[in-house]
Order: C-alpha cells, then sequence, then structure tokens
C-alpha cells in the first residue's frame, strides 16, 4: 500500500500535475508509467516538462512486448487469458442493456410513487449483482492465470522486474498516466509494479487513477452508436478506495439525465462517484480519503460540482520534505 | 417560410438587374425552416423537379415567376432531410435532366451526380472530410485465384497503426470499390479509426461484375466469400478469425448478398451491416412488383420470413425513410430481433443512395466492430 495516492483531473492541454509534484515539494527523479499510450509509450516529453523533475520512463507496454516475444508458452495462455476475459464482458455488458430496458420500462409504470420506488431499488440490486458477479468472475480468472502461470516468476518477466527494481530505487514517486486502461491494467499487474513501488507516493489521472480504485469502471453518455450503460471492466489495486473515479466528464457525462444517474451512484454506492475534470483531486493517505474535489453523482440523481471531501488534516501534508514550497 | 423569397422576387421591379440582384442575395435552393424552394433561371416551356424522394410525385413541375425567366417550386422538407435531385427543362417538346446551375453541391454515384438539397439541421459529417491528423490506412488491389470465379481483384485495407505481432477484425464490403470511390469509405475509415471509435480493422473492398445475379442470393458469391477470399486473406494477414471479428456489409443489392452469404454458412459473420437491403418479399404468392431481377432476393426473403434464424451475433440495419425499401427494412427488424440477434435499426430522411450509406458508417462501424474509445482515459 502506498503511503499517499493523489488522483487528478484529466490532464489534457494545460495539465497541472506539476503543481503538484512542486507542492509536495518532490524533486525527482520520478517513475514515469505510460503503458496505457501502447506503441507511444515513449512519447513521454510533453509529461516530463509538465513535471519538471528528472523522471524515468519505466516502459511497461515495450517490456511486456518483449515479454511476449520471448515466451511464447506464456504469451499463448495470455492471450487465451483475455480473450475468455472480453468474452465475460461482452455478455455482462448484454445483460446489463437488458438490465437497463427493464429499469427504464418499468419506471414508465402507472403505479404508485411508493411501488415505483421499491421497484427501482430491485433494478438497482440487479445491477449490484451483475457487477460483483462479474468482478468475481474476473478475479477468479486472473487468479487461477496467477496460480497456473506464476507470472513474476517467468524468467523474462522476472528480469524486468529486476530492472523495474533498480530504476525505482531511487525515485521519489510514481506517476502513472491514463490511456487505454485495460492495457494499462494488464501490464502494471504482469510486473507488479504496485508492489514493486510499495511505500512511494503515487500520482495518477485518467486509466491510471482508474486502476489503482477498488473497481474499474467504463462509461460514456455519448458513444458514436448513440448510447451505453455504464459497465464495470474488472476489480482495480485498490490503493485509492471507496471512489468510482471518471475521468473527463464534461465530454462523457450526460448531466440531464437525473434517474440514470441516481441509478448509476446507488449502483455504485458505497463508492463515491466522482467526475474528474481538470483541477479536480483526490488524496488518500494509508488507503483513507482525506481530501478531494470534483464533481459528485449524488444518489438522488444530481450532480454536486463544487463537491469537496473531508478538509485535509495538517499533520498529513507533511509528505513533501519542504513545506515552504507548497503554494499558499 | 421559403416561399417569401419569391414574394421578395415579384415585389422587384422583375427586371433582369433585379433578378440578378435577387439571385445574388439568395443560396440555392433556399431552405427556410421545414420548406425548401427550388429555382431554375433560363428559358423553357416547362420546369420539373425530379428527385428520388419515395412518397412524392417523381416529379414535379416549378412555376414560373410573371415577367421574368425564374422558375420555382416551393416544397416541404422535414427537418434533418437530405435530398437528391435534378431538374427536367423542356425545350421544343423534350426533356433534359440537369444539374441545378444555381446549387453547387452534388453527390456522385455510378450514373453521373446529382444536385443534393440538405433540409434544415442536416450536416455533413465531419468525419467524411480528409483529416491531416489522422494517418491513411494503406489500400491495395490484390488478384485472388479463386476455384468459384477463377481471377477476381479486390481492394485491400490496411490500418495506419498496423503490426504484424497484432490480430485484426475483417471486414468484408459488398460493392467495395463503389464505397470508396462514392461514399468516401478509405477516409471514414482513417478518421474512425483514428478516433478510436473503430477498431484497427482490415477490410477488404469486392465487386461483382455481375453483380445483380451474384448478389442475389447466388449460392456461387457465398463460397467464393467464404471458402476462396476470407481463407486468402485469413491466411496472409494476422487476423483473429473468429466469427465475433467478421463482418459483412453491403447496400442494397450488396445487403441482400450479405444476408444471404451469412445464411448460408450461419456462425461464420458475426457481424453484419445491411443498408437499404433490397429485401422485397411476398406474403402472398411469388410475384413481385419490381420484376424478375427480385425474383431469387424474393424466393429468398419469403424463405427468410418464413423461418427466421439467428445467423449472426449482431446486425445493424440502415434505411432511409425517402426510400421505397422503408417498408421491406423495417418489417424485417422484428423479425431479426425475434432471433435474439443483438439488432440495432437507424432510419435516416435520406434516400436510396451513397452518401445515406456514408452518413450511416460511424453509428453503425462504433457498434459492430467498436474501437477502444470506451477504454481511453486521458
Amino acid at each position: 500500500m502506498p503511503a499517499e495516492v493523489i488522483v487528478l483531473g484529466s490532464q489534457h492541454a494545460t495539465p497541472d500535475v506539476g503543481a503538484v509534484v512542486r507542492e509536495r515539494g518532490l524533486r525527482g527523479p520520478i517513475a514515469i508509467v505510460r503503458a496505457g499510450y501502447q506503441e507511444r509509450e515513449a512519447d513521454d516529453g510533453a509529461l516530463v516538462a509538465a513535471l519538471g523533475v528528472p523522471a524515468v520512463n519505466l516502459a511497461l507496454h515495450a517490456r511486456a512486448s518483449a515479454v511476449f516475444a520471448d515466451d511464447p508458452a506464456f504469451t499463448a495462455a495470455y492471450r487465451d487469458r483475455q480473450a475468455l476475459l472480453r468474452h465475460m464482458q461482452s455478455c455482462y455488458r448484454v445483460r446489463l442493456e437488458k438490465t437497463e430496458d427493464a429499469a427504464r420500462t418499468i419506471a414508465l409504470r402507472y403505479f404508485e410513487p411508493e411501488l415505483l420506488e421499491g421497484e427501482d431499488a430491485v433494478s438497482v440490486e440487479q445491477f449490484r449483482q451483475l457487477d460483483a458477479n462479474h468482478v468475481t468472475r474476473c478475479e477468479q480468472v486472473r487468479t487461477a492465470f496467477a496460480a497456473l502461470w506464476h507470472p513474476t516468476d517467468r524468467p523474462t518477466v522476472a528480469r524486468h522486474r529486476a530492472e523495474l527494481t533498480a530504476l525505482l530505487a531511487p525515485v521519489e514517486a510514481l506517476v502513472i498516466a491514463g490511456g487505454h486502461v485495460a492495457s494499462l491494467h494488464n501490464r502494471l499487474e504482469l510486473f507488479d509494479v504496485l508492489g514493486l513501488a510499495a511505500g512511494k507516493p503515487i500520482i495518477a489521472w485518467g486509466a491510471g487513477a482508474m486502476v489503482l480504485t477498488d473497481r474499474i469502471v467504463l462509461y460514456h453518455d455519448y458513444p458514436p452508436y448513440g448510447s451505453d450503460v455504464a459497465q464495470v471492466l474488472d476489480s482495480g489495486f485498490g490503493v485509492a478506495p471507496g471512489v468510482v473515479v471518471m475521468p473527463d466528464p464534461s465530454r462523457r457525462l450526460n448531466p440531464d439525465t437525473g434517474p440514470a444517474i441516481a441509478r448509476f451512484a446507488r449502483r455504485m454506492a458505497p463508492a463515491v462517484c466522482v467526475g474528474m475534470d481538470l483541477g479536480a483531486r483526490l488524496d488518500f493517505v494509508d488507503g483513507a480519503l482525506v481530501a478531494g474535489r470534483g464533481r459528485h453523482l449524488r444518489p438522488d440523481g444530481g450532480i454536486d460540482a463544487a463537491w469537496t471531501a473531508a478538509p485535509v488534516a495538517p499533520a498529513l501534508l507533511a509528505l513533501g520534505d519542504s513545506a515552504d514550497e507548497v503554494p499558499a | 417560410m421559403s416561399a417569401g423569397v419569391i414574394a421578395e422576387l415579384e415585389a422587384s421591379p422583375r427586371t433582369r438587374e433585379a433578378v440578378d440582384a435577387w439571385i445574388g442575395r439568395h443560396k440555392f435552393p433556399v431552405v427556410v425552416g421545414p420548406s425548401i424552394t427550388f429555382v431554375w433561371r433560363g428559358d423553357a416551356e416547362a420546369v420539373h423537379l425530379k428527385h428520388w424522394v419515395f412518397g412524392l410525385p417523381s416529379s414535379q413541375s416549378l412555376a414560373r415567376v410573371d415577367g421574368t425567366d425564374v422558375w420555382h417550386l416551393t416544397m416541404q422538407l422535414p427537418p434533418g432531410s437530405r435530398v437528391e435531385y435534378k431538374l427536367e427543362i423542356v425545350r421544343h417538346g423534350k426533356g433534359e435532366w440537369i444539374q441545378d446551375p444555381l446549387n453547387g453541391a452534388l453527390a456522385r454515384d455510378p450514373f453521373g451526380a446529382n444536385s443534393v438539397a440538405h433540409g434544415t439541421g442536416y450536416e455533413v459529417p465531419t468525419w467524411i472530410h480528409h483529416d491531416r491528423a489522422a494517418p491513411p490506412g494503406r489500400l491495395d488491389e490484390i488478384f485472388l485465384d479463386s476455384k468459384t470465379f477463377g481471377r477476381r481483384s479486390f481492394g485491400l485495407y490496411v490500418p495506419a497503426r498496423f503490426k504484424r505481432s497484432r490480430r485484426y477484425p475483417l471486414l468484408v464490403v459488398h460493392d467495395g470499390h463503389d464505397y470508396l470511390r462514392y461514399a468516401s469509405m478509405g477516409t471514414v475509415l482513417d478518421n474512425l479509426i483514428d478516433r478510436l471509435e473503430v477498431a484497427d480493422a482490415i477490410v477488404v473492398f469486392t465487386s461483382s461484375p455481375d453483380r445483380l445475379r451474384e448478389y442475389a442470393d447466388d449460392e456461387r458469391h457465398a463460397r467464393y466469400l467464404t471458402e476462396d477470399l476470407v481463407p486468402f486473406v485469413e491466411r496472409t494477414f494476422p487476423l483473429e478469425a473468429v466469427p465475433q471479428s467478421r463482418c459483412l456489409m453491403g447496400a442494397s443489392f450488396g445487403a441482400v448478398a450479405a444476408l444471404s452469404t451469412a445464411c448460408r454458412y450461419p456462425g461464420f459473420y458475426g457481424r453484419l451491416l445491411l443498408q437499404s437491403g433490397s429485401f422485397a418479399f411476398t406474403d402472398i404468392g411469388d410475384r413481385n412488383h419490381r420484376g424478375p431481377l427480385f425474383d431469387p432476393v424474393v424466393a429468398f426473403m419469403n424463405r427468410f420470413r418464413a423461418e427466421p434464424t439467428a445467423v449472426s451475433e449482431r446486425v445493424f440495419v440502415s434505411c432511409g425513410m425517402y426510400e421505397s425499401l422503408i417498408y421491406e427494412n423495417r418489417s424485417l427488424v422484428p423479425m431479426l430481433l425475434g432471433t435474439g440477434m443483438d439488432v440495432r435499426y437507424v432510419e435516416a430522411r435520406d434516400g436510396h443512395n451513397w452518401e445515406n450509406w456514408r452518413d450511416r458508417l460511424r453509428d453503425a462501424l462504433s457498434w459492430l466492430l467498436p474501437g477502444p474509445f470506451l477504454l481511453v482515459y486521458e
């Protein structure tokens, strides 16, 4: 478990991660993960410039590619696992869509409000059961794969882990950028990067933030084909617990669908659903949310655009080594 | 009302100079709210609007503004409509079909080009235009010595980010070269793939020298695709080679070919895109009003409709509301749904033409072969 995790809003044209680095008094080197960008992983110039301190790219995507090239038996089994997970996701998604259809149809029935409320609670519970079942099955697939193949013991993986251990030793923090969330999740898992970086602060956003939560939740209210229902991809690493991180809500979230937002927030409860645009931030210390700001999706269907979590206790701020660098 | 634009002309001195000035002030056809006014200027015995909007008379007369050489016709055009048309100019008792000289918007097809009118709210999709930021895929013409038809060629699109170490879905496009020429499909693929909305895919653009026969439920065509062409491409490229990653598509008779091929090889093609399918059928008897070319189609559709079966996983159906085939397509959708297949249906206020089919490609392909847009968070 990292001592401190800072989750930021989406970092587009004007990233604010550099300000956070300065606020925390970090001077580098910092390890960066851009595996979510896959083949563009090495294009890290803008990120390094934004950080403003020396940085080392862990190149997890490239390392995974090397593993897949070097270890055909493992690669074949890994591909089979991924195909199985995709098939499970596809079936889970069909069930979600039918459940969503049912919820909408039932919501239109001419029942007494109390009865409708009760039926809506059943709909939410059905979503929760589907989500829980899906996560459990994904975990079972991953656990079975790990038990059979012991990925971190594969010679090529072990060699890269040794290199990563050496790279991580001198760094002050781990920065995990966004990108393709499944690809990122798999590569962090393959090399157990969070295990190797245990104790170091983590700063993350976008897909990088999503994988740190309990559950990775995919959402998009404006898909090119018209409509979609939010879905859980898999369990996350759980070092930023109790929240559903929803990057880029200004582009992905339809704020005018109150009943759908209400169902979603209740479906994800007790986790707090937080839309994370640029400027949003969640601070976790020892696995507890100690401060936060963002767009909170409320169980009543409203969105609190100026939501804040509990204020930061002063003692918990002393993780940077230079308090006088904290901007006012 | 766009007829107001004619009242404006009628209120003018109606001199040549006044007409010149009036034409210079307006963009033609004049679209205001739900109405559209077509205008032609010149000497003629009669002028007719020729369009392909099923449900309206296919020929409507323009009236002359007294004292001028201006002809006009105002009609209702629902918001979001897109209509292709020509003008028929009658002189010396003979009609000549021409493009609207006052309207530069043209839509091309294998027969030439038509003028295009856009109703209020219709917007040409941004993703059909070349985007310098979107890396282009590679398009080659490949020859295949097939068992079924001997030597045939097809277009092959390989996405810009192609890597031998990855595996790709396969999309097979009927009338593929026409999709490239008239529906900008190469550019559309470049853009939608770059936007992560459509998966990086290998795309085969196939064409037939005898499409009305081969696409009309011809066993040889289904065999050519499934036993010659697809296996060849799957041997040559790193394809996923599973039903979920094989998509067949086509428009008009091409849609019939896609559905009938899927019916002949159920479970092989997991994705179907059927655009404005010529799904003619009869509820009683076997005579159809569309002519003998449709006889094998009617026979096929009557069989399918008598016993609809799930032959694929996902089917996307689209049709224009202004097509005569709207009835056949609308009535097919509940049958497809009844089989348990995952079906989406989209209608547009458009006709049986390539730009209608182009405009639906984003909806369809992003659902049938979705790119990673749902998985990417920055």
